[in-house]
């Protein structure tokens, strides 16, 4: 790693303030960030620690939607999630439990891995991050691989996440990584279905609209079974072809609904 | 009741306690005072014409001490290959050059170009990305058969091609092999890929050069498996160091698989520098760093005929294989896909006409040597897929079909078309065996479960025979090899009775430091905690050649033996003189020394005191102390063998393979420690199936290293592998060393990967796939979708 | 340079660290701990995994900084009192679940973290529970024995 100034700020101000000197960065639980810290790929002059910040942790319930603080830990949210336990069964398979007693929910959204859980998780919950500045849709946020709607030195404080009637996350792991293959995440809600894809597309979390308008119309795996996910646009590597990935959306869709 | 000492005793392991505590002494936990660090810059293209390199901003930034480039290297020795190759035409095999640092080109992801030393590794770090490299990148040679065209890129300009040898064997037997499969009943052919692997122990290389001007002794610490081939070779072929002044030291080493066999850059570099810059010079690998500068492993690509004649007697075997070498020859690399490789292409079968043919290639990739099996699971993988291929194709039943080609007990010992002779084997034993501990009667109600559930259940069968315990002298010498193949061992006894037994064998997971004793204790009749094991630093044990190819207690441990023989020679003569009694009626037995028909007795511990403090002793014929070394030179390889079987469960949907059972009956001769053999076996089951369904080292066609870390390279996790079943009481002890011992460090990861890649077409066939014949390893879930699909 | 402090296997240890020093690597270099082991650089293999406050976390993937005022738990902490083994351990020894040693402490601390969770953890919760912990030697089938003896022996009350 280059060499960095270290930050744990106790309160968003600070962070948000320790954030605004040149080439500073945010550290969530630091498990994707350390590692590419390690191979040279960033040199951020400040690292800001956002773990010491009380305010960010926690998860509360109320109104129907379940609010996970911003430096909340995976175990966490596996243990105490209960409220929406597709969520929590989510978090509960994200990395290892060393990765989830330290990885945090908005270290990873900021991130936006492609192949990550969570932006599966809050794009099919229909989530809404809420920063230091304002509240973003998950819709608006996610704006491909590795690109959100996150403003230089904007933290990610929390999310809200409705909980829907029925959801379901179906994970199948790249055997090396063990992050999603293909993850699919389908969400029930009053208002529609929410089927979210991480994991398959080039241009990161997406929605599979298609599926969504079939499961709107009739809410069982079957509904699945005329549709056809496009490979166009899939990533194609040595794990699998564009083609398989369109595949395993489909599988997983209706494995989703099935279980949900 | 089990034995609980000695031989047969599954006795726990004494190197656990450190272990367990933390304590271990690796060789990154090794510190000298004054220490600096040392970083590579390693290519970053395959293939890469270097015009020139300015370290004038490296050389001013914070704690840089000195950096090296290849200029620093002209006129020291290259790094050299221990074996050559003689090709089908009685050439020697075409031998480039192996500099420690680049010498005006890089020809492979990874090559280093060059060094900086300074007070930390993070500085050493920093500074190597200052160093300017003005280099012309070259087209890359990836592809073997590209590589083998007319016209292709060459890796090494003085080479008149890439192709390294194209061996043929035996090459007088390739006009009947031909004429007896253009006349067969039937011929089944198989191209397959055995597919690059990365060994990957969990302890990366690391190396650490110090040197003291005073006496001008150069000492390395290294993670080795040999530390005498390393000295051997280091000093002798690279630095020009005379063996009296280079000390070389593995102390506790975190696995090995083959990778940590071969002489690496690295170790030189530390060794050299250490005494450039006079202070001492550590590396320490990161595993990014492992993916490119470790030796890689297997990667052939090979077709093989079977003939059979109607009731499917094998009659003749016909493979062809591209091995690759990567950029240069790797220490002991072209032996692999040759001695190691085509002499077991027999198998377990009596096939009479046996032709092998195989062309190394050079490559712009990590060079390729031998990593658990080497050349052993190349030979069986394609051999079992094959008759597993055409046991289907005549419909014969795919273990009938085995059985009806086994080698029988009576036929022993059974010299092969391919030039080895086997000393003893019951293949039939080990089948039978294993039809009972993988109760195969009971698949079929297995497979109706699983497919109630949805799940392709498939069933695979394999044998597989290894030659280890490599090897006799004179015969590898006449082979290629440039190196003696011995092991040698000193027993020390102290004046108490206690026992250091220094060998030449190197313990990296193995655990000599129990089973070791076990051996001497029983011969002697005392108790193991009496007898240590001493291994790893070559200024205190004897030369040997360490650790490889299942065959340190075979060899080394044979010496071993040989030198206790000795001790009780030489203990029997005192305690004869003590009890006043003739040599000849002097016997041994649990630690007391007794006369036959008497009830005259010695204990061993007053025997070993007068022999050093021989005040009444018999000085006018034997010299005080009790100190014995042997060096043992096997007659013959050993030949492990057994039979595998694999049940899997395909999905469907998404073509993801689950192993649901592994069970290994295998032949190792006599057992030492029963819990260490099945924990071997174990660990190569591991590899086997991390082989057949996840790993792949993998290039794209510029040679950029696509799986270069665990993010791609998949690892078997506790979650990809059952428990296993296995057993060894199927022995034919070997009979040409004295423990009767045969090796079984590698066939676990020799014997598994056939299995696993029958059971998975064996699922497709009974799901109705029966197109597919063949999925390459590793058989991912895209990888079997595809073959079911198309596309 | 930051200074930081923390108790690691009950005594209070102290230092100076850069920004980018790892826990690892203070454990390692500043404080001669070196059971913790360094197997990868993604974060994957599991050889440094070490309790911070309680938690399994990997040392490689969590800075020095970070662990300022916790308690830290090391391999070097898990024997007993009087050096013997502590019931992990031991199962490791008697079950054969370790061979070169270099993965073994980070498979000890995550056996212990699983079974501070779940004293009685199925065969497949414990396969699950080391995901995160890579061993190339064992085959893991000894691994997994020696958590469930460990388990039957009570080991949670020993685990910390």
């Amino acid at each position: 790693m280059y060499n960095f100034e270290f930050a744990k700020p106790g309160s968003v101000a600070d962070a948000v303030s320790a954030l605004g000197e040149d080439e500073a960065q945010a550290l969530g639980g630091g498990q994707t960030l350390i590692p590419t810290l390690k191979q040279r790929l960033a040199s951020p002059s400040t690292l800001v620690s956002l773990t010491g910040i009380a305010d960010m942790v926690g998860i509360s319930d109320a109104g129907g939607v379940m609010t996970i603080g911003g430096a909340t830990t995976h175990a966490a949210v596996a243990a105490g999630g209960g409220a929406y336990p597709a969520l929590a069964a989510m978090a509960s398979h994200i990395g290892d439990p060393a990765v989830r007693n330290r990885g945090t929910v908005g270290g990873s959204l900021a991130n936006n891995d492609p192949s990550a859980c969570y932006p599966c998780g809050a794009l099919a919950s229909g989530a809404t991050i809420v920063t230091n500045a304002r509240e973003i849709a998950a819709d608006d946020y996610f704006q491909g691989m590795f690109t959100t709607a996150l403003e230089e030195g904007e933290i990610v404080t929390s999310v809200k996440f409705p909980i829907p009637e029925r959801a379901n996350y179906q994970k199948f792991v790249q055997p090396a990584s063990r992050f999603a293959l293909v993850g699919v995440m389908v969400a029930k809600h009053a208002d529609g279905v929410r089927v979210a894809v991480t994991g398959a597309s080039e241009g990161g979390v997406f929605r599979w609209t298609e599926a969504e308008e079939a499961l709107n119309g009739n809410y069982s795996a079957d509904a699945i079974d005329g549709l056809n996910a496009s490979a166009d646009g899939m990533i194609g590597d040595m794990h699998g072809t564009p083609e398989y990935r369109a595949h395993l959306i489909k599988v997983l869709t209706k494995r989703a609904v099935a279980a949900s | 009741m089990p034995k609980d000492n000695g031989i047969g005793a599954s006795s726990k392991r004494r190197e656990d306690v450190r272990f367990l505590t933390g304590k271990g002494q690796y060789t990154d936990d090794i510190n000298v005072y004054g220490q600096t660090y040392v970083h590579f810059l390693r290519s970053d293209v395959a293939h890469g014409q270097i015009n020139g390199i300015d370290t004038t901003a490296a050389a001013a930034m914070p704690g840089v001490v000195r950096i090296f480039t290849g200029a620093d290297f002209e006129g020291i020795g290259g790094l050299p290959c221990g074996w050559q190759v003689t090709d089908r035409h009685g050439e020697a095999m075409q031998e480039p050059g192996h500099p420690v640092l680049c010498q005006g080109k890089a020809r492979h992801v990874g090559d280093p170009i060059a060094a900086v030393v300074a007070e930390s590794a993070e500085e050493a770090r920093d500074a190597a990305a200052a160093i300017e490299v003005d280099m012309t990148e070259l087209p890359a040679v990836i592809d073997m058969a590209a590589a083998l065209a007319e016209g292709s890129t060459k890796v090494h300009d003085d080479l008149t091609s890439n192709l390294c040898y194209d061996w043929g064997f035996v090459e007088e037997n390739k006009a009947a092999v031909d004429e007896a499969i253009a006349g067969a009943h039937h011929v089944t052919t198989l191209e397959l890929t055995n597919q690059r692997l990365v060994a990957n122990p969990m302890e990366p290389r690391v190396a650490l050069g110090d040197y003291n001007a005073a006496n001008e002794e150069h000492t390395l610490y290294t993670t080795s498996q040999n530390p005498h081939v390393i000295r051997l070779l280091m000093g002798a072929f690279v630095l020009g160091i005379p063996e009296h002044k280079l000390r070389v030291v593995a102390p506790d080493v975190g696995g090995g698989f083959g990778t940590k066999i071969f002489h690496y850059a690295e170790e030189a570099f530390c060794t050299f520098a250490a005494k450039a810059v006079g202070r001492p010079v550590k590396w320490t690998s990161s595993r990014s760093e492992a993916f490119m500068s470790d030796a890689h492993g297997r990667d052939h690509v090979t077709k093989i005929d079977l003939a059979m004649d109607e009731n499917g007697k094998f009659l003749a075997v016909r493979t062809d294989t591209m091995a690759n070498m990567g950029a240069y020859l790797s220490t002991f690399a072209p032996s692999v896909p040759t001695w190691l490789h085509g002499t077991l292409m027999a198998g377990n079968y009596t096939t009479p006409l046996i032709y092998v043919n195989v062309k190394a290639v050079f490559t712009n990739t990590v060079p390729v040597d031998a990593y658990r099996g080497a050349g052993r699971p190349e030979a069986t993988y394609q051999l079992e897929r094959v008759i597993d291929k055409a046991a289907r194709e005549m419909g014969i039943d795919p273990i009938e079909l085995r059985r009806r080609n086994f080698i029988q007990p009576d036929q022993y010992p059974y010299a092969t078309p391919v030039a080895v002779e086997y000393d003893t084997g019951n293949y039939e034993a080990t089948m039978a065996k294993l039809e009972e501990i993988g109760d195969i009667a009971g698949f079929a109600a297995r497979r109706a479960e699983s497919e109630a559930r949805g799940k392709l259940r498939g069933f695979g069968v394999n044998c597989y025979i290894e030659a280890c315990g490599i090897a006799p002298s004179n015969l590898v010498g006449q082979l290629g090899a440039r190196a003696g193949l011995y092991d040698a061992a000193t027993v020390r006894v102290n004046a108490t009775g206690s026992i250091s037994v220094m060998v030449g064998a190197h313990s990296h997971g193995q655990g000599h430091e129990t089973t070791f004793p076990q051996v001497v204790a029983e011969m002697l009749g005392i108790d193991e905690s009496m007898i240590d094991i001493v291994h790893g630093d070559s200024s205190k044990i004897p030369f040997g050649m360490g650790t490889y190819g299942s065959r340190s207690l075979a060899v080394c441990g044979s010496a071993m033996v040989r030198a206790t023989e000795k001790i009780i020679n030489k203990a029997k003569k005192i305690a004869a003189h003590l009890m006043e009694a003739a040599e000849g009626d002097v016997e041994l037995a649990n630690g007391q020394f007794t006369v036959a028909g008497t009830d005259k007795s010695v204990a061993w511990g007053d025997v070993t005191l007068a022999a050093y403090v021989p005040h009444n002793y018999p000085l006018e014929d034997i010299e005080p102390g009790l100190e014995e070394t042997a060096f043992y030179d096997p007659a013959n390889f050993t030949y492990p063998a057994g039979a595998y079987c694999c049940e899997v469960e395909v999905d469907p949907d998404t073509g993801k393979v689950e192993i649901m059972s592994f069970a290994a009956a295998d032949d190792f001769g006599n057992v030492i420690n029963p819990m260490i053999v099945e924990g071997q076996v174990h660990g190569g089951l591991a590899q086997g199936i991390g082989q057949a369904l996840l790993e792949n080292c993998v290039y794209d066609e510029n040679g950029q290293l696509l799986s270069g870390s665990y993010m791609d390279y998949a690892m078997p996790r506790a979650d990809d592998v059952p428990c296993y079943v296995v057993d060894h009481s199927c022995a034919t002890p070997c009979t040409h060393n004295p423990l009767g011992v045969k090796g079984c460090g590698e066939a676990g990861a020799i014997g598994s990967p056939p299995s696993v890649v029958n059971a998975v077409i064996d699922a497709l066939h009974s799901g109705g796939h029966t197109h597919v014949t063949h999925i390459d390893m590793p058989v991912s879930p895209s990888r079997v979708w595809q073959a079911v699909h198309g596309g | 340079m930051t200074d930081v402090k923390m108790t690691v296997n009950g005594k209070e240890r102290s230092g100076s660290v850069e920004g980018r020093t790892l826990l690892v690597n203070f454990l390692r270099d500043d404080l001669r701990l070196t059971g913790t082991h360094v197997g990868c650089d993604t974060s994957q293999c599991g050889a440094c995994v070490v309790h911070v406050n309680g938690k399994a976390v990997k040392a490689c993937t969590m800075l020095a900084a970070e662990a300022d005022g916790a308690e830290v738990a090391t391999i070097e902490g898990m024997a007993n009192a009087d050096g013997s083994l502590g019931v992990i351990q031991q199962a490791f020894q008697d079950h054969h679940g370790l061979q070169c040693g270099f993965c073994t402490p980070g498979m000890v601390m995550s056996a212990a973290a699983l079974l501070a969770e779940n004293a009685n953890p199925t065969e497949q919760e414990i396969r699950e529970y080391l995901e995160g912990n890579i061993c190339r030697c064992t085959g893991y089938h000894n691994i997994v024995k020696a958590i469930q003896a460990a388990a039957a022996n009570g080991s949670a009350v020993a685990a910390e």
